[in-house]
């Protein structure tokens, strides 16, 4: 019966026949069930890593550990007092750096799209953002801690700050262009300079995802160590001065971490619970913000 | 008097627009600015270096303080071994969650829980990794070699992979995951209403058209695995030595400078860790362009 030897047949690769409809069906349930067993396989080691930092952090937390110096090995009742003020100061410094510059720059973004220097100034951020963190780190170092002679926060905060740059760049970029065009438009034709309808019109209507770049940002460089090791460098001691080395919670948890004395890793869980929390914290805020205040008309 | 007044207003107006304007201009010029003197202290801070050891930087094999000789071919093979393995181990499981949040589930609490999870790994510090690894992978792994026969140092490049294959998921499973979601839905329903089944329409369908955004995000993931530095520095072992086999203990060109920067004193090692950095940027920021090259391509098309 077959006149062309079967040939059309094979050509479909027996797909219409009726006995072969079956491992096709197991390959598709088999390729269902492997996608969904991977997934939830790769989610595992966040869960692990989330149970051990609760189960060895949340022990190490009392009033004590949050308010306290930290001691000598042996002494018992070490805290992190100056890692978390360190870490403030650090992000303090950065903010005042990377916010300013950032929105700046966002907003040069957003009204001039077209412009050459745009182009230029796009390509630098997806660079900037690009670089390893501890070539950031080496590049403060050559600018700050060899000029002034020593580790120092501004150093460290400076380094913090170039990593937060491209953050607040973009989000301020891709906010301002959601701001619709007829409000600039009905701004400027009652008469109101184009710097007073940016700031006063434009900028405030942007307001909610600027909050979030700098949030996510912030997030970003609160658990950076590596751009601090020879910049902010660390101190066992409380510091407010910015030209004096400085600890931060990233950094305590690097050096208890790898120290040798069992008490110093259950000071390192506790600083790395806390360090979780304030950093996914950020990120859970920046969520709030961004459906809070997100640019609608 | 009045008109002079508002003359003088609108003049004040047109000189407050004028600054505003100049100081965009400056934001603007300052971040390329601030990019190309980074540019130039690398590279005028490693010239010592260059002139020093000339190309054996790049094929030396020992690198000794010392002897003051510097090799970073250790460090170069540390790199590619630990990041390219960290992507192949990564690419099946990015791939599902890609498939997953993309084709299977692309709405509902399954996948908001997912995406949740994604977002939570992708936020966590690396030093946290870097401290888990150490507590609960290097005993692992330690353990995986007594079996295997081979010297059980726990710590070294197979180790440093695993910490950062999970740290890399994240990146390339929601690049992925956003290009597999721009599939055209026709083409999709085209597939399906020929007879194939969902398998087939995501194996010869979906993955052929989301190709080239997949291969970016593995880029993507690739360059920042090259750029690590705390996780594997904690995990990896420290050993300048070529790494022999994947349980060997290893260094890596961030670790290395992790490790060494601040205690260097000579300035030819400061100068050589400054090469290093060099690399390790002039490496990260082409991986990192092509892959936005791609990502750019895709999404006009």
């Amino acid at each position: 019966m077959k006149a062309d030897g079967g040939r059309f047949e094979r050509q479909l690769g027996g797909q219409v026949a009726g006995d072969r409809v079956w491992p096709r069906i197991v390959a598709d349930r088999a390729f269902k069930g492997g996608v969904i067993l991977l997934s939830v396989l790769s989610m595992v080691p966040l869960f692990l890593i989330l149970a051990y930092i609760i189960k060895n952090g949340a022990a190490a937390i009392n009033w004590r550990f949050l308010t306290n110096l930290p001691k000598p090995v042996g002494d018992i009742g070490g805290g992190i007092s100056n890692a978390l003020v360190g870490t403030g100061i650090l992000i303090v410094i950065a903010c005042a750096i990377a916010i300013p510059l950032g929105v700046g720059t966002g907003i040069f973004l957003s009204e001039y799209r077209k412009a050459k220097l745009s182009y230029a100034v796009r390509l630098c951020a997806d660079v900037l953002q690009g670089i390893p963190s501890i070539v950031i780190g080496i590049i403060a170092y050559a600018w700050l801690v060899l000029r002034a002679g020593g580790f120092s926060a501004l150093s460290g905060g400076v380094a913090l700050g170039i990593m937060m740059l491209p953050v607040v760049i973009k989000c301020t970029e891709e906010t301002l262009k959601l701001v619709p065009d007829t409000l600039r438009e009905a701004s400027l034709a009652l008469g109101v300079p184009y710097h007073r309808t940016v700031l006063k019109v434009i900028l405030p209507a942007g307001i909610g995802g600027i909050m979030t770049g700098v949030l996510i940002g912030v997030a970003r460089i609160a658990g950076e160590t590596a751009p601090l090791l020879f910049t902010a460098f660390g101190s066992p001691f409380m510091a407010y001065d910015i030209m004096k080395p400085i600890s931060s919670l990233p950094l305590i948890i690097f050096n208890y971490a790898t120290s040798p004395y069992p008490e110093w890793h259950s000071l390192a869980w506790g600083a790395s619970f806390v360090l979780v929390v304030l950093v996914l914290g950020l990120n859970v805020f920046a969520k709030v913000v961004t459906r809070r205040w997100k640019v609608q008309f | 008097m009045t008109t002079n007044a508002a003359e003088r207003g609108v003049r004040g107006a047109h000189r407050a627009e004028d600054s505003f304007k100049w100081g965009l201009y400056v934001a603007a010029i300052l971040v390329v600015v601030l990019l190309v003197a980074m540019l130039l202290t690398l590279l005028t801070s490693s010239i010592p270096s260059l002139r020093h050891l000339g190309a054996r930087f790049i094929y030396g094999t020992t690198w000794d303080p010392v002897a003051s000789e510097f090799g970073a071919l250790p460090f170069l093979v540390g790199t590619l071994a630990t990041s390219f393995l960290a992507l192949l181990i990564s690419i099946p499981f990015s791939l599902a969650i890609s498939i997953f949040l993309g084709e299977y589930f692309r709405e509902g609490p399954l996948s908001s829980f997912l995406k949740s999870a994604i977002d939570l790994l992708a936020g966590i510090p690396s030093v946290i990794y870097g401290f888990w690894g150490l507590f609960v992978l290097v005993p692992l792994v330690r353990a995986l070699e007594m079996k295997l026969g081979v010297a059980p140092y726990g710590v070294g490049v197979l180790t440093a992979s695993l910490v950062l294959t999970i740290m890399i998921i994240p990146y390339s499973a929601s690049l992925s995951r956003e290009v597999i979601q721009m599939v055209p839905r026709d083409l999709k329903e085209a597939g399906l209403s020929l007879g194939a089944t969902r398998f087939e329409v995501i194996r010869k369908v979906i993955l052929p058209y989301a190709r080239s955004g997949i291969f970016a995000g593995a880029l993507l993931a690739l360059g920042r695995a090259i750029g690590e530095t705390m996780a594997v520095t904690m995990v990896i072992g420290n050993s300048n030595l070529l790494p022999k086999s994947i349980f060997s203990p290893a260094n890596t060109m961030a670790s290395v400078i992790a490790n060494e920067f601040a205690e260097a004193s000579e300035s030819i090692q400061v100068a050589s860790l400054i090469e290093v950095a060099l690399l390790l940027f002039v490496v990260t920021t082409i991986i990192n362009l092509i892959g936005r090259q791609i990502i750019k391509r895709v999404s006009f098309e």
